[in-house]
């Protein structure tokens, strides 16, 4: 655990570039306050932005005209509140089986905010967008340490960007951005993992031919067809791979870790589900390894891109009890008994199991 | 040489609002002072700790390669044979 300025002790993963997750005890309310929120950056050059001169360039060859958006026209847009999940795409790659290399996330490479900010097509809508755009790129203030390494920029197709829910956020949780999460604006893509949630934006290019790059391939890539997913980036398909877009429906037990002791009698497990926006409808609970289920109580409700909690009462015998969660979402997906393997580990939403031991 | 110390600086000042980078001691051994001047050019030692014991020589070839192909590292073929060598041995499966 390390202390980072304006954080609470986070687990860390790598100083430079900083990489840095919540603990599981961190996950106990549906909204992660911003001194608890996980830190990821792919790059170790992360300059301080003074918000007095910050600039958001707009334009590209998709858009009729182009400008510079300081904060306070960012500002003067009209606003809008969303509750929303990021979560990084290799959450929980730490745990995959076989074992593949990068970032070593355990659960913790996710958050939920209320993200107030201005509507990207708002500001979109202020150059004009050409007909034959089909994909809007993002830059961030944030560089490599050398300079033949690729910067980090990332694009999502135009559908993606005009959707309402889609914002340039200057507040978090009514506050502004902590620096490691991207002071003073950056990026809101709900629903889909956080590779596309650009901190610092210093720039938002409106394209009409695919974004290329390291960032965009091989990097953040998922095999064709492996996933249940509906949100698709057709223009950087190919025949084997594409872009991981929507967060697959997921949960996590927050109230106890694997092999907490417990007494036995009445007891609660609580915890968080979540998924790519179509909104939990339930979680079912298992206290037998998956072969009976019941239904856990769902608790409030922020919005379809929030952490759901939810809870689930039971009676635990002495000696070892297990606790296993399934999710579901409005389209009828539910979580995966065995993991979908993949190289970069993405997409980690296997069941969990727990152990309790009672006495 | 001159570029690659020109990066740690600009890191360095880069992160000077960070606590300071804890060190990290990786395993004695033939080859450690070209991961530490090269790898650490880029980023904290601490990767190569976390991606161990899983990768084997190939595996940590292909890293190594990666951070040239992908990543633009200014390591030269010698420096990254004796990179990879090193990483098989202290940190492979």
């Amino acid at each position: 655990m390390e202390t980072l300025p304006g954080k609470k002790p986070l687990i860390r993963l790598a100083y430079r570039p900083p990489n840095y997750e919540s603990p599981l005890d961190y996950f106990r309310t549906p909204l992660t306050p911003n001194d608890e929120f996980f830190i990821r950056y792919h790059l170790s050059d992360i300059p301080d932005v003074d918000a007095a001169t910050y600039k958001i360039a707009v334009g590209g060859d998709g858009a009729n005209g182009q400008t510079e958006l300081m904060l306070d026209d960012l500002k003067k847009l009209p606003a809008y509140e969303i509750v929303a999940v990021n979560q990084c795409s290799g959450n929980r790659r730490g745990l995959s089986n076989p074992h593949v290399a990068g970032v070593e996330w355990g659960i913790g490479a996710m958050g939920c905010a209320r993200w107030k900010g201005a509507r990207l097509k708002d500001v979109l809508a202020i150059v004009g967008l050409k007909p034959e755009a089909i994909e809007i790129a993002f830059n961030g203030a944030d560089g490599p340490a050398f300079d033949k390494t690729p910067d980090f920029i990332k694009s999502i197709p135009v559908w993606r960007a005009v959707d309402e829910s889609t914002l340039i956020a200057y507040e978090m949780n009514g506050a502004p951005l902590p620096h490691l999460n991207g002071f003073p604006a950056r990026l809101i893509v709900p629903g889909w993992t956080g590779t596309y949630w650009m901190k610092h934006l210093i720039s938002v290019t409106a394209l009409t031919k695919p974004q290329g790059g390291f960032w965009m391939n091989p990097a953040y890539r998922i095999p064709v067809g492996m996933f249940p997913v509906v949100a698709r980036f057709v223009s950087q398909e190919n025949a084997t791979s594409t872009p991981i877009t929507e967060i697959v429906v997921n949960s996590l037990i927050t109230s106890h870790a694997d092999g907490t002791k417990v007494k036995a009698g009445n007891n609660t497990v609580s915890g968080l589900a979540w998924d790519g926006g179509y909104g939990i409808t339930g979680v079912a609970a298992s206290t037998d390894g998956g072969k009976t289920w019941a239904a856990a109580t769902l608790g409030e409700d922020f919005g379809r891109y929030a952490f759901r909690p939810w809870s689930f009462a039971f009676k635990a015998k002495p000696g070892k009890n297990t606790v296993m969660i399934n999710a579901t979402n409005k389209i009828g997906q539910t979580q995966t008994a065995t993991l979908l393997f993949n190289p970069a580990g993405y997409h980690n939403n296997v069941m969990q199991n727990i152990t309790l031991n009672a006495a | 040489m001159r570029t690659i110390v020109v990066a740690v600086i600009a890191a360095l000042v880069a992160l000077s609002a960070l606590a300071d980078e804890p060190t990290v001691q990786l395993k004695p051994g033939p080859g450690l002072d070209k991961v530490e001047g090269n790898c650490g050019a880029c980023h904290s030692l601490v990767y190569i700790q976390m991606n161990s014991p899983f990768l084997n020589a190939a595996g940590w070839n292909a890293e190594v390669t990666k951070m040239i192909k992908a990543f633009g590292a200014p390591i030269s073929d010698g420096d990254a044979k004796d990179i990879a060598a090193y990483l098989a041995a202290n940190y492979g499966t």
